[in-house]
Formats: C-alpha cells, sequence, structure tokens
C-alpha cells in the first residue's frame, strides 16, 4: 500500500508533469487563463489518464509490441470521447470555455507518456495510483498558474472580482502571461530546490 | 574584476570611457528631446519621466539587493532605462503605469536574464512591449500638444492608418514636434541634436541608425499609397518612434551585433520590419517591435559576421 501511495505522490510532487517533467504544455498554457478553466481540464485529463492506465495496464499482455502506440491512442481517444459527451451534455460552459483543448487530450503527451513509459509495464493498482497521482499533479500544476493568470490578468479569484481598484495587465491572460508564468515558476521552484539541496 | 590588480592580455592602452560615462552621456543626449516633450505636452510629461526613472531606479536597487549581486545604481543604466521607457509612454499616462513598465524592464527583461550585459532585448522596449499588451487603452491615448488639457488626439500615423487626412501638418511642425505621440519621440529636431552628439563623440556608429532609416524611407518611397514610388517617405522618418528608435534604442550595446557588417544588416532588418508593419500590419506604428524582433536575431547575425581571425581562413 505504501508502494502504491508512492506512485501517487511522485506525480504530485517530485515528477509533477507541469514543473517536473514540463510536459503536456499545451492545455496548461491555453486554458490556465480561470481557475475554473484549470480544474475543469485537470478533471477531465485525470479521468482520461486514470481510465487509460488502467485499461492499457490491465490489457498490456495481449498488446503486440510492434503497434502499441496506435492501441494506446485508440483506448485514450475512447475515453476522450467520453469524457468530452459528458461534458457537452453536462457542463456546456465548460465545454465552451475549453473549446478544442477537450479533444486534444488525446494528443496530450501526459497520457500518452505513462501509458508508455509506466502503465505497459506495472500492474493495475500501480498504474491506477500512477495515473491518478500524475493527474492531480496536473491538476495542481495547471490551477497554480491559473491563480496567478487570473488574479494578475483579469484581477479576480474563481471569477470573483477583487475589491479596490485594481487595473489587472491583459497581457498575464494572454499567451506571452502564460509562457512569463510558467517560466516564473518552474525558476522559483528551482531556486526553492537549490537552496533545500545546499 | 575580482581583485584590483589583474594582469590581462593586450591591448595594454586603456581609455576613461566606462559603462558609467557612457549611460550618463546617453542620457545627457536625451535631454533635449525630454526638455522638449515636457514643453510640448506639460508638467504631466515630467511627472511620467521621473515615475519611469525612479521605478527604475528602485527595481535594479530591489532586485540586485534580493540576489546578493553588487548594487550598481551608478552605472546609470537603470536610470537610462527608464528614461528610455518614459520616452515611449504617452504623457497622459496614470503614473502606476510608468512604474510598472520600469519594473517589467529591470526585474524580467533585464536582471532574469543575467543583468547588464546578458539581457537579448532591450529593457526600455521590452517594458513597452508589456505595457501596450498589459493596458493598451492608456497606451494608445495620446494627448493633443502644447494644450496641457488632457485631450486626446489620434497621432499622424494612426490617422495614416485609419485612411484619414491630416490635420494641415507640415514638415516644420513633425520637426518641431507639433503632434501627437510619445513624450520623447515627438521633437524630431532635438532628438537629431542629442544623436549628433552622440555620433561625435564615438559613442555610437552611424551604421544601425543609417541603415535602419535608409532601409524603411526607401521601402515607404517605394510601396506609396499611390502607385510604386510615390510613398512620403520624409513625412514617415519623420513621424512615430523611427527616430528615437533608430538613434537610441536600436544602438543599445548589449542588444545589437558587435561588427559592423552585422550591424549593418541588423539596421536594415529593423527598417524592413518596421516599413512593413507601417505599410501592412495592424498597428500605426512598428519600430518599437521590429527592433524587439531584431534583437532577437542578434545572436545569430553575431554568429555568421564574425571578423575573421588574422591569419585563419
Amino acid at each position: 500500500m505504501k508502494k502504491l501511495f508512492g506512485h501517487f505522490i511522485k506525480g504530485v510532487g517530485r515528477e509533477n508533469p507541469t514543473f517536473g517533467l514540463v510536459l503536456g504544455l499545451c492545455p496548461t498554457l491555453a486554458v490556465s487563463t480561470s481557475v475554473a478553466n484549470a480544474i475543469g481540464m485537470g478533471c477531465a485529463a485525470t479521468f482520461v489518464l486514470i481510465c487509460s492506465n488502467v485499461m492499457v495496464s490491465g490489457l498490456r499482455s495481449c498488446i503486440p509490441d510492434r503497434i502499441r502506440l496506435p492501441m494506446f491512442i485508440v483506448i485514450i481517444a475512447t475515453f476522450v470521447t467520453m469524457c468530452e459527451l459528458v461534458l457537452k451534455a453536462y457542463f456546456p460552459a465548460l465545454d465552451k470555455a475549453l473549446g478544442i483543448f477537450v479533444p486534444l487530450i488525446v494528443v496530450n503527451c501526459i497520457i500518452l507518456a505513462r501509458a508508455e513509459a509506466f502503465a505497459c509495464k506495472h500492474g493495475v493498482a500501480a498504474s491506477f495510483f500512477d495515473g491518478f497521482g500524475m493527474g492531480a499533479g496536473f491538476t495542481l500544476g495547471l490551477s497554480i498558474i491559473a491563480i496567478v493568470r487570473e488574479a494578475a490578468g483579469a484581477g479576480s479569484f474563481f471569477g470573483a472580482r477583487f475589491p479596490g481598484r485594481f487595473e489587472p495587465a491583459l497581457m498575464m491572460i494572454l499567451a506571452p502571461g502564460a509562457l512569463l508564468t510558467l517560466g516564473l515558476l518552474i525558476g522559483a521552484k528551482q531556486m526553492i530546490k537549490g537552496r533545500r539541496g545546499r | 574584476m575580482g581583485s584590483k590588480l589583474f594582469v590581462s592580455s593586450s591591448p595594454h592602452i586603456h581609455t576613461d570611457e566606462s559603462v558609467r560615462r557612457i549611460m550618463w552621456m546617453v542620457s545627457l543626449s536625451l535631454l533635449p528631446a525630454g526638455a522638449a516633450g515636457v514643453f510640448i505636452f506639460g508638467p504631466q510629461a515630467l511627472w511620467v519621466i521621473l515615475a519611469a526613472v525612479l521605478g527604475a531606479v528602485v527595481s535594479e536597487a530591489l532586485i540586485q539587493l534580493v540576489s546578493k549581486k553588487k548594487v550598481t545604481l551608478l552605472d546609470g543604466s537603470a536610470a537610462l532605462t527608464g528614461l528610455l521607457l518614459a520616452f515611449n509612454l504617452p504623457a497622459s499616462v496614470p503614473l502606476w503605469l510608468p512604474f510598472a513598465g520600469s519594473f517589467f524592464a529591470i526585474v524580467i527583461a533585464k536582471h532574469l536574464f543575467g543583468g547588464l550585459g546578458q539581457n537579448i532585448f532591450n529593457p526600455a522596449l521590452a517594458g513597452r512591449a508589456f505595457l501596450m499588451a498589459s493596458w493598451p487603452t492608456y497606451m494608445t491615448a495620446f494627448t493633443r500638444p502644447l494644450q496641457y488639457d488632457a485631450v486626446t488626439s489620434a497621432t499622424p500615423l494612426a490617422l495614416l492608418k485609419e485612411g484619414k487626412v491630416f490635420e494641415n501638418l507640415n514638415y516644420v511642425d513633425l520637426l518641431l514636434g507639433r503632434r501627437g505621440g510619445c513624450i520623447g519621440e515627438v521633437c524630431v529636431a532635438a532628438l537629431l541634436l542629442g544623436a549628433v552628439f552622440l555620433l561625435a563623440k564615438g559613442y555610437i556608429s552611424w551604421h544601425i541608425p543609417g541603415s535602419f532609416l535608409l532601409t524603411s524611407g526607401v521601402l515607404m518611397w517605394v510601396f506609396g499609397p499611390r502607385g510604386y514610388l510615390t510613398g512620403d517617405w520624409v513625412f514617415h522618418l519623420l513621424s512615430g518612434g523611427l527616430i528615437l528608435g533608430a538613434f537610441f534604442m536600436a544602438t543599445d550595446y548589449v542588444t545589437s551585433p558587435l561588427t559592423r557588417k552585422g550591424q549593418l544588416i541588423f539596421g536594415a532588418g529593423c527598417g524592413l520590419i518596421t516599413a512593413v508593419v507601417r505599410l501592412w500590419g495592424g498597428y500605426p506604428e512598428g519600430a518599437s517591435y521590429a527592433i524587439l524582433m531584431m534583437n532577437a536575431a542578434t545572436p545569430i547575425i553575431d554568429r555568421y559576421t564574425k571578423n575573421r581571425v588574422y591569419g585563419s581562413k
């Protein structure tokens, strides 16, 4: 059990997809304009990650090695389609905000990377926790970026505007603001890591 | 330098010139244009300049203290960045705006890249680009010249972009700066005075501004509004931030190529991008973005225009 929990913690901390592995940057940069979007995207990706990890891990003995990547994609695409249909049916506002980036989860490199690097070599339970941890880490990373960007770029938190006369810097919710925030946060993380190492 | 005594390879002849002296000389050469800007747009322009310079100096001190580097306020590079940033702002901006721009210029564009000498992009222009992307409404609200109430008016280039006619503007008005625009860019005569001083003292060479102005001028003339070779190139050279950019921003030592050949390429690239933005782009003025883009190209220009080492192939 402790080992399984370790798979979860690794995804949130040391191998955090956003700040550690720096994977899946396309949705990270695109939908981190508001905290609500970030959490929605994170949940969708987590769902797909867990399901595809479990499925790949369960089928790993009967997937021929030479065509494993197309098979992974089929599995991932199945869950992404399910996710997209659910979003469209029950959360139309979120679906509209996330737009093209929900179907694009199919090509999100974290999910394929976990299927290839972890799920096809480990058991179902370990893969479940790995997917859950990676998904949680992705959601966390996305949310941290979104909190900074929404506060600086729109002057609000979770859609609630700050009191007082604060004029937000529009650039922070545009593309350059995303790259800037990500760079500064990774820099801050490295700085803390360096301090601790010494 | 770690110690006071150091042994270096030749040349052993040193000059009195130092970073500090050059920075203050460039600042000095900008004074006429600043004074003209204050005269044209009123005391509000002076407050904007002071806020930007103060913001830059405070940011520099702060980041150097935080990152435990030596505090080098006296070399004047931060003050110069603030001054150049203020010259790129309209006079009517609220006073926190130059502060924010200076902070971005010094902390993000200069010190996070490693400080003076390491920055890829001209800090003042990066600060301006940040402000332009963040608060576009303030950055494009230009006041009317010589009327110290905040009546907004469009710049000549903005009018041109919208296809409107100018309110009887002649070359003399443009030269003296009787037009809407940013604080430091309007009075071309004062800018040219400062530029001649810098050229005469040898602080800048003619290569970058020369090829910059020539390229954009020729392109403006060739691609005129009424067919080829009908463009009003004098108007284009005198309006917008072209003169300020060509002589004071593009010639920044850190962010421009080292060799003469590289500098000619750099200036021509700046002129090309400026002309393309003005003629076909979405913004009325492109000089600042042109310089930033060529800043990004500087390392590769340097690589391909390296001087041949004597005796090597």
